[in-house]
C-alpha cells in the first residue's frame, strides 16, 4: 500500500529513530523494527529533521526552500519513510499526551 | 551499479555493520570456526576497555554491533557490556551456541531492549549439526531456544552456515524457526579460521548453489542472509540486499584483543588496519587507516573484466578468494559462471590463517580422528 503524504498531515521523526549524517545524505535506523533506510539527499535530511516544526510536509518544504524539481522525489521518499515508521503522524503521539 | 552502491564503495563515516568478537574462548570446537576459537587470549580487552569501545561507537552513531566470539557469554562481564551498549543506544545482536542460556539468562535477555539473540545451529537434526559443531551441541542449542521461548523473549534468530550437508534442509530449518516464532538467518561458509581446512569438503556444490539461489529468490523475504550470497547474483535477478563487498567500506571487525580488521571473515595480518588501543581509537582506524583508504578506492575487475556477470556479482567475496589463494581481483572460488574451479586449479598455495586459538587437546583429538564428512 502506498502512503500519500498529502493525507499524512503533521509529521515527526519517530522517537526511536537515529539519523546519522553521511556524505550522500544520511542513514536512519529504527531501533524498534531494526530497519535501516537511506536518506539519499542532504536536503531531505534537513526536511526530515524539520518536520515536527511545521504543519505538514509541504509547509516544511516551503520553509526550507526546497526546489520544485526535488519536491516530487522528497514526497515519495517521505511516504516511504512513513511506511517504514521512520516518520509518524504527530497527533498519534503528542495530542494524546 | 547504482549511485548509492558507488557511494558505499567510497566508505561511510562509520560502519553500518560492525562485528565485535568479544573473546576467543569457546566451549565448542566447530570445524568451520572463522576465528579458530577455543582458548581465551590473555591480551583480551578489559571490561573498561570494552566499555570505552562502546562509548566510542555511540559517539560515531554506530546503530548496532554484532557481538560474537568465541562464545561471548563466556566473558564474565558479558551482561555488563551488553547492558552498557543497549542502554547507550548501541543495539546488540549477539551470536551464541546457547550453552549459557538457561532459564535465568533467558529471562535476563528477555528484559532488555534493543537486543537480538542468534542461536547457531548448522543442520536441521542432531546428526547433521553435530558433525560440524560437535557432539551434544544440537541438544544444547535447542535447550537455549526452548528457554528463550519460555521466557517470552520474542523473535530470536536461528543462524545457520550453509554447507553441502545442510543445504538440502533449508525448508526444515525454516520450519524449526517458524515453530519458535523465530527468524532464520543463513550465511555463507567461508574458508577462514578452521574453515580453511574444511571448506573444500563442506562448501555447497555448483548444483546446490543454483538450488540455493532459487530458494532465496522464492523465500528471501522470510530469511536474513547478511547479504552474504551476492556472488549468486550472476545467476539472474539479484537477491535483495547490498550487492557489494563491504570490507572497510560499510563493515569491519574488532577482535578480542582490539585489533581492527577490514572484513569479519579475514582475521589475518594482511587485513589488519590498527587497534582500538592505538591513539585515536577505533574512529581513527576507521577514518584514516591506509588499508581502509585503499579498500575504498575503485577496484579493478581484473580477470573478471571480460565477464558479463561482473556487474551482478562484483567478483564475489574477498575472504573466500584470499583463503583459497585466489587473486583478489579475480573470480570467487564459488563463481557460479564456472570460473572458480579453473582458478582454484591454478592456485598453488593459499595464505594460512595466522592465528589459532583452538584448544590444543581438542586439536590433537581432531587430528587423530579426522572429521568424516559426506556420511550419507
Amino acid at each position: 500500500m502506498t502512503v500519500h503524504t498529502a493525507t499524512l498531515g503533521a509529521l515527526r521523526l519517530h522517537p526511536n529513530v537515529a539519523v546519522r549524517p553521511e556524505p550522500f545524505g544520511a542513514l536512519a535506523y529504527h531501533y524498534d523494527t531494526r530497519r535501516l533506510v537511506f536518506l539519499r539527499h542532504p536536503q531531505l535530511v534537513d526536511v526530515v529533521h524539520a518536520l515536527h516544526e511545521h504543519a505538514d510536509l509541504d509547509t516544511t518544504m516551503d520553509a526550507l526552500g526546497v526546489a520544485e524539481t526535488l519536491r516530487g522525489p522528497f514526497q515519495r521518499a517521505v511516504a516511504n519513510l512513513a511506511e517504514a515508521c521512520i516518520v509518524i503522524t504527530r497527533d498519534s503521539e503528542e495530542d494524546r499526551s | 551499479m547504482t549511485k548509492l552502491a558507488d557511494q558505499m564503495k567510497r566508505g561511510l563515516d562509520a560502519p553500518i555493520c560492525l562485528t565485535w568478537e568479544l573473546t576467543y574462548a569457546c566451549n565448542l570446537d566447530c570445524v568451520h570456526c572463522l576465528s579458530s576459537s577455543g582458548r581465551r587470549d590473555p591480551r583480551e580487552l578489559s571490561t573498561d576497555e570494552a566499555i570505552a569501545v562502546i562509548d566510542e561507537l555511540r559517539r560515531m552513531q554506530v546503530f548496532y554491533v554484532n557481538i560474537g566470539g568465541g562464545e561471548p557469554m563466556l566473558r564474565r562481564d558479558f551482561f555488563p557490556i551488553i547492558d552498557h551498549a543497549t542502554t547507550s543506544g548501541v543495539g546488540v545482536k549477539f551470536s551464541t551456541n546457547g550453552t549459557y542460556i538457561d532459564t535465568d539468562a533467558a529471562r535476563r535477555l528477555a528484559a532488555m531492549d534493543y537486543l537480538d539473540v542468534q542461536i547457531s545451529i548448522d543442520g536441521a537434526d542432531a546428526a547433521t549439526n553435530d558433525l560440524v559443531r560437535g557432539q551434544g551441541s544440537w541438544d544444547t542449542a535447542r535447550r537455549a531456544m526452548d528457554a528463550l521461548a519460555a521466557a517470552d523473549f520474542g523473535e530470536f534468530k536461528i543462524s545457520v552456515v550453509v554447507t553441502r550437508e545442510n543445504v538440502t534442509q533449508l525448508d526444515d530449518l525454516l520450519a524449526i524457526a517458524d515453530s519458535y516464532g523465530a527468524q532464520l538467518r543463513i550465511t555463507r561458509l567461508r574458508p577462514a579460521g578452521r574453515g580453511a581446512d574444511t571448506w573444500h569438503q563442506l562448501h555447497p556444490t555448483d548444483a546446490q548453489q543454483r538450488d540455493l539461489y532459487h530458494w532465496l529468490l522464492e523465500r528471501g523475504d522470510r530469511v536474513l542472509t547478511g547479504d552474504s550470497f551476492f556472488h549468486l547474483n550472476a545467476l539472474g535477478d539479484p537477491l535483495p540486499g547490498l550487492n557489494l563487498c563491504g570490507a572497510g567500506r560499510v563493515v569491519c571487525l574488532i577482535d578480542p584483543v582490539g585489533d581492527v580488521y577490514a572484513c569479519p571473515f579475514v582475521i589475518h595480518d594482511e587485513f589488519k588496519a590498527g587497534n582500538v588501543r592505538d591513539p585515536g581509537g577505533f574512529a581513527s582506524v576507521w577514518n584514516s587507516s591506509d588499508l581502509f583508504a585503499e579498500l575504498r578506492e575503485p577496484g579493478s575487475a581484473g580477470a573478471c573484466a571480460s565477464c558479463g556477470a561482473y556487474d551482478a556479482c562484483q567478483g564475489g567475496c574477498m575472504a573466500a578468494k584470499f583463503f583459497t589463494g585466489l587473486p583478489l581481483d579475480g573470480p570467487d572460488p564459488e563463481c557460479v559462471s564456472g570460473h572458480g574451479a579453473a582458478a582454484l586449479a591454478a592456485a598453488t598455495t593459499a595464505p594460512r590463517p595466522d592465528q589459532d586459538h583452538s584448544r590444543a587437546r581438542a586439536r590433537a583429538a581432531a587430528a587423530a580422528v579426522p572429521v568424516t564428512l559426506g556420511r550419507r
